[in-house]
């Protein structure tokens, strides 16, 4: 009984859109078109949820000192000083809250994913391996693209850079192109499910 | 207060901060990951409310030239549903806000997702024209073989024995080089971001020290 | 000599943390240059079809990333806004990634003022909005509806660039530069399939081996794929020492380094295979 009023909103939201793509006319252009703006307002409490959730786990974990408590603290001070200095000042360029976003909070991103560098080398070193002819096939395909996409591979034979744009634009589309279009077929499912309310996990966990 | 040196100086302590672990975990790098992670979230709740609640909730349900536009209530409601997942009494409020956007994107992606990923690439593999030659001729003969053994290989309702066998075979043949085309490009997508990294440490902060420490013109 | 394929095959990885920090840092150093050559590349396509617009064409700019894929990404945003800037285009930068609006202001911003461009005659930064590939449907009915303000909250009927333009009918061409979702495939759903709208995109490397689907079928008109098609693109533009050619070396450098510690690796595993197996 609890699950029939946001099946309901499912199902007709889902209808509202399938029905706005077919007849772009009055009333469904309306309904789609508010629709869409609702959504990016819902979205936004999806942010909030996210935010309060993290602060919610951090002072958990400062009650009960959990592992790594000693650091909740620095999460939460962050975040605190991000809420005031963009409430105070605003997004505008050059004043606080952007000075720290460039100056801080974007070094920070580049840097964490910068270390998959190391890591990816690493585990090329240790578990790359050619025990098969169809891995050495996807090393050989690797070593090709590796090379013709810097100006290196130029200067050891002038065919690598186009054998390399032939294997993308040919074998590799191929291939994508096949996962792309079995994977559009699980959206399509998926969805439907999810409209005629066969598919209701998304609506589990909240008790 | 040369605030730009003092930028330089910030990007640069909590990178060296990130990057102490490549020796082994440590306090310094615990310190600037969960620093990261409460900055991260107060900028996107500050950009939220500044790029979306005011400008397309707030100032449409009061609009600049007075007035009130109750209908706008509507999505502020549910927006406020999603909030009341973190109250375990009124949880179930957070259904009705996820049933609307399940609802709106599982109906819009089906549909663009069929006519994108796949009308679109099925027509795409049909048609490709063969513009003359030898070569170009057997190019398009191995896209579409490519495409329809990639197919077959993940076609699971029937057993992947004989004819269908030697086809998924083929599939993943061709499957196998688009992953190793997928991990050259990975390998340089990682690489690029660490040059970027090393090219800030050493052509933007490395030259500050001199002038900090009064060394050099 | 089976001691020294086993000490290999074992070998701690932070010296190959090392060696790759020395292959990076070493062409930075020494300034190394390797010339780039764009060769028959999607890269190039892209900046055909840009060279190909009547001057004054509405272009959407999208910066769908964020800090951490700046290195590849950033140096496209500023070959791509120069470009537009010379060619006489406007440009209607946007968002679906929060701090895109940020970095997309930077490279705009800065372009403009050594174009001699001016903002909201030449250029908008209309901000960022949530809602991904939704948010791109609506825009095609109306965009002032998504975005009533820009990102400084100058309403749209204060801006002059953006009279006359009302949906995505009234764009040219939208240029996504994406990290991921949503990015490039949102907008070629609901913008370019939906509302026949020409897309480009640029992103980063691991995104591109997929997004080849879409120019073999011309739901792309071009593609820059990592730092390769940011220096491609670079180079077409005539920027003659751009971060992203600059970092071509080190990238070189750095895959000849990965190739051969996977050849070692190799060559380490079947030598004690071998010798396990004798035994």
């Amino acid at each position: 009984m609890r699950l029939i009023i946001p099946l309901a909103i499912t199902f007709t939201s889902g209808m509202i859109m399938i029905l706005n793509f077919f007849i772009p006319h009055q009333p469904f252009a309306l309904l789609g078109d508010n629709l869409q703006e609702w959504y990016m307002i819902v979205a936004s409490g999806a942010i909030f949820l996210g935010a309060a959730n993290l602060l919610h786990v951090h002072f958990r974990k400062i009650r009960l000192k959990l592992k790594n408590w000693k650091y909740s603290p620095v999460t939460i001070v962050g975040f605190l000083v991000m809420i005031i200095l963009g409430l105070f000042y605003g997004v505008t360029e050059n004043l606080p809250f952007d000075y720290l976003f460039m100056n801080m909070v974007a070094p920070m991103g580049a840097t964490m994913f910068s270390l998959l560098a190391f890591f990816v080398a690493s585990a090329a070193f240790r578990a790359f391996r050619a025990s098969n002819w169809r891995a050495t096939l996807l090393l050989t395909s690797a070593f090709l693209v590796m090379l013709g996409q810097v100006p290196i591979g130029a200067m050891i034979w002038d065919k690598i850079p186009l054998a390399k744009v032939w294997l993308m634009a040919i074998p590799n589309t191929a291939g994508q192109r096949a996962v792309m279009i079995g994977a559009a077929m699980g959206v399509v499912a998926t969805s439907l499910r999810m409209i005629f309310g066969i598919e209701r996990s998304y609506l589990g966990g909240a008790d | 207060m040369n605030w730009e040196i003092v930028g330089i100086w910030l990007g640069a302590i909590v990178t060296l901060l990130l990057y102490s672990f490549l020796y082994r975990d440590n306090p310094f790098y615990k310190f600037a990951e969960h620093l990261f992670v409460g900055m991260s979230a107060g900028y996107w709740v500050i950009y939220s409310i500044f790029n979306v609640l005011i400008p397309n909730w707030w100032q449409n349900m009061f609009p600049p030239d007075g007035g009130f536009n109750w209908i706008w209530v509507i999505p502020g409601l549910f927006a406020m549903f999603m909030l009341a997942r973190m109250v375990p009494k009124i949880a179930g409020l957070s259904r009705l806000a996820l049933g609307m956007i399940v609802g709106t994107g599982a109906g819009l992606n089906m549909l663009t997702f069929f006519q994108s990923n796949a009308l679109a690439q099925v027509k795409g593999t049909i048609f490709s024209v063969a513009t003359g030659g030898v070569w170009s001729v057997f190019s398009s003969l191995v896209l579409v073989v490519g495409v329809v053994s990639g197919l077959v290989y993940f076609f699971f309702s029937k057993a992947h024995t004989g004819f269908t066998g030697k086809t998924a075979n083929l599939g993943i043949t061709i499957l196998m080089v688009a992953f190793g085309a997928s991990f050259g490009y990975t390998i340089m997508a990682r690489l690029s971001l660490l040059i970027g990294r090393c090219t800030f440490l050493l052509e933007d902060w490395l030259p500050t020290i001199p002038r900090l420490l009064g060394i050099g013109g | 000599m089976a001691d020294i394929f086993t000490k290999i095959g074992n070998l701690d990885r932070r010296i190959i943390f090392v060696l790759i920090a020395l292959s990076v840092i070493i062409p930075i150093l020494t300034d190394l240059i390797i010339p780039n050559i764009v060769g028959a590349e999607p890269s190039r396509d892209l900046f055909e079809f840009v060279d190909s617009l009547p001057p004054g064409s509405n272009v959407i700019i999208s910066f769908d990333y964020d800090p951490s894929t700046m290195p590849e990404l950033q140096p496209m945003a500023e070959a791509v806004v120069r470009h537009l800037f010379e060619k006489g285009h406007k440009i209607i930068g946007m968002a679906l990634w929060p701090q895109g609006a940020a970095l997309g202001q930077d490279a705009m911003s800065s372009l403009s003022d050594s174009l001699g461009k001016e903002q909201y005659q030449d250029w908008v930064n209309l901000g960022y909005k949530t809602g991904g590939g939704v948010m791109i449907v609506r825009l095609g009915t109306s965009m002032r509806a998504i975005f009533p303000t820009d990102r400084d909250n100058v309403p749209w009927s204060e801006i002059p660039m953006l009279q006359g333009i009302n949906n995505l009918d009234d764009i040219q061409l939208v240029i996504s530069l994406s990290a991921g979702d949503p990015g490039i495939i949102a907008w070629v759903m609901m913008a370019g399939d939906r509302y026949d709208i020409p897309i480009g995109g640029g992103c980063t490397a691991v995104s591109a081996p997929q997004l080849y689907t879409y120019l073999q079928t011309e739901q792309m008109v071009g593609l820059l794929g990592g730092l390769k098609g940011a220096a491609d693109y670079e180079t077409l533009v005539g920027i003659d020492n751009g971060q992203a050619i600059r970092g071509m070396s080190p990238q070189s450098v750095a895959h000849i380094a990965i190739m051969l510690f996977i050849i070692i690796g190799n060559v380490a595993y079947f030598m004690q295979k071998k010798r396990g197996g004798a035994r």
